[in-house]
């Protein structure tokens, strides 16, 4: 067996090793762009078609816009006929205040897990982590009827407590790992200092900032691309996020095609420059969780 | 509580930490679902009254004639979903983690790009694609004609035989990107000196790849499989948004999560029923449940084994 691989390697040499090569190089790229492409086509085409008129959309689709077929017809009837401004602020408070709790919340509970061996500690953690593989929305019919005795529905309050429970599971187990690897010494040098628990908490937090970064940016998407929530608990104009609100506006705007090109450039635009900024946090957050 | 450190008093810095996650995690997350499972035990009288009524709901779910086709449909094309992705999802995703993670230039360019369409809302998703497959637009067509194969074309998203298939590749197509980036993180984790020695042993890198590198990222496989998983049984947004809440053609793409919104907020002529909807909502429970105690079963048991 040993000795036929061998063989063939031999040959494998003597049959031009360095072609052989070159091509063993060039066809992963060449996977890679045809995937790339696929990826890239549908997305390009939405945005440049989203700036020419509706004549050149159907006549030349695959041409980028010139001076003859740029159009802002689309957008005009976006920002008059639709309340984007509206959406894109609801989509950034429930997300910002939703985020910034959970990971507060998440680190505090992660760090008692992590820091005292009090009674039922690994009962509590396994409480907390059933939420990491069974989702929210199962509990939907629940979450509706709570709302309603809270007098929560249609507001964002209502929203921002969901993906607060949404998303703390996650991010209790994976911090809760971080602060274990935190050097006891140094808690124990600022408690004998006199800190209270409090403090040698917020001294402790900064140390684990790379993964509160990645778990943040895990935690963002889904809350911002989240349609079920706002489609049941706040499906209200006022409340819309920009999920549910192009989602609304692409149903009533069908035929109008600039409309719906521009529509779907601005919901997408914003979150394709925020993931080009954050894609190497994003990416090295997994990869560093993942060796772990 | 413990009388052994009687140095300290009561550790009500404990409860402070914890208090605020247990609460909102218990009373929006748990509660709600124990609460949804509950009612999959009772009907709402006309007073709007609970009544408890035992299995009927379930019995209603499976045999009932209105409830029955809609549920079995549902759970077909729930699991067709699935096969897809786990076929051809994460198969690409394999193969691109693979082709990254063998140190060609340009690697990460590629991992941002193809990761791409992940981060995206699936209602842009399920628009552009339902932009691009459109007869009116011609755009999909007019590729096919560039390659000869326009007698291919058809309106795919709206035939019964294929709308199914062509909502789960788009699925595919736009969350390849997870399987993709936990297989390449996996990949890079193997020692360098594992590699060292298949080489120096003459293997070729076909089989260094599954005779190596596959076994050793099993534990990954693992999770991508359950991450599918739990993530197919639970998905909605794309088809709500390509085909509404009906799921058509003719209930052709119909899956738990659109079946569970349907029941519970009703259509056109039949009422939302918030019981029935619990017990669709208790079955997607069910089914994910067991999932996951499988992949428990399976792969913790495995990893054990490979520990020791």
């Amino acid at each position: 067996m040993t000795t036929a691989m061998n063989d063939d390697k031999v040959s494998g040499l003597s049959m031009g090793y360095r072609t052989r090569r070159f091509l063993g190089s060039l066809l992963p790229h060449l996977v890679l762009l045809s995937y790339a492409v696929i990826v890239l086509f549908p997305i390009i085409m939405i945005i440049i078609n989203s700036f020419k008129d509706r004549k050149a959309i159907f006549g030349m689709p695959f041409q980028i816009p010139n001076a003859e077929t740029f159009s802002l017809i689309g957008y005009e009837t976006v920002l008059e006929r639709s309340n984007f401004q509206v959406y894109f602020m609801n989509s950034i408070i429930i997300t910002v205040t939703a985020l910034v709790l959970t990971l507060l919340i998440g680190a505090m509970a992660a760090f008692a897990l992590a820091e005292y061996p009090f009674p039922g500690n690994a009962l509590l953690g396994l409480y907390l982590a059933i939420g990491i593989m069974i989702p929210i929305r199962l509990g939907t019919v629940g979450i509706l009827k709570l709302m309603v005795n809270f007098n929560l529905v249609n507001t964002l309050t209502g929203l921002i407590l969901i993906y607060i429970a949404q998303a703390l599971p996650l991010t209790i187990f994976i911090l809760s790992q971080f602060f274990r690897q935190v050097p006891k010494e140094l808690k124990d040098a600022a408690r004998i200092d006199g800190a209270s628990e409090y403090r040698v908490f917020t001294l402790v937090v900064p140390l684990v900032r790379p993964a509160l970064g990645a778990i943040g940016i895990f935690t963002m998407i889904p809350i911002w691309n989240d349609l079920w929530f706002p489609l049941v608990v706040a499906p209200g104009s006022k409340t819309a996020t920009v999920t549910l609100g192009v989602q609304q506006f692409l149903g009533q705007f069908v035929s109008d095609w600039n409309a719906v090109l521009s529509s779907l450039t601005l919901a997408m635009v914003p979150i394709l420059i925020f993931y080009l900024i954050f894609s190497r946090q994003l990416i090295r957050g997994v990869t560093a969780g993942a060796i772990k | 509580m413990e009388k052994k450190q009687h140095r300290k008093p009561f550790p009500f810095h404990i409860l402070v930490f914890l208090a605020p996650a247990v609460i909102i995690y218990t009373l929006f997350m748990v509660y709600p679902l124990l609460d949804s499972l509950r009612l999959s035990f009772f009907t709402t009288s006309e007073q709007n009254q609970e009544i408890f009524a035992g299995i009927q709901n379930y019995i209603t779910l499976f045999t009932d004639s209105n409830y029955a086709p809609r549920f079995w449909g549902a759970l077909k094309n729930n699991l067709i979903f699935f096969a897809i992705h786990m076929v051809v999802q994460n198969s690409i995703g394999l193969l691109l983690a693979a082709l990254l993670a063998s140190g060609l230039r340009g690697s990460s360019i590629y991992r941002t790009v193809l990761f791409m369409p992940t981060v995206l809302s699936v209602v842009i998703i399920g628009f552009i694609w339902q932009l691009i497959l459109n007869p009116l637009w011609g755009v999909s067509e007019s590729i096919l004609q560039a390659v000869g194969l326009e007698s291919l074309f058809k309106p795919w998203l709206g035939l019964p035989d294929t709308a199914l298939i062509t909502v789960s590749l788009i699925s595919v197509w736009q969350f390849v990107g997870i399987p993709m980036i936990l297989f390449f993180a996996a990949l890079i984790g193997i020692p360098e000196e594992l590699m060292e020695a298949a080489r120096v042993d003459g293997a070729s890198g076909w089989q260094t790849f599954w005779r190596i590198k596959f076994p050793l990222i099993l534990p990954t496989v693992g999770i991508v499989a359950i991450l599918t998983f739990v993530g197919n049984f639970n998905a909605f947004d794309l088809i709500y948004t390509m085909k509404g809440a009906n799921a058509g053609p003719d209930f052709a793409t119909d899956i738990m999560g659109t079946l569970f919104y349907r029941t519970f907020f009703g259509q056109q002529l039949q009422l939302g029923n918030p019981t029935m909807g619990a017990t669709v909502a208790a079955m997607m429970f069910l089914i994910i449940l067991t999932g996951v105690l499988i992949y428990m079963f399976l792969f913790q048991r495995r990893i054990q084994t490979v520990e020791m």
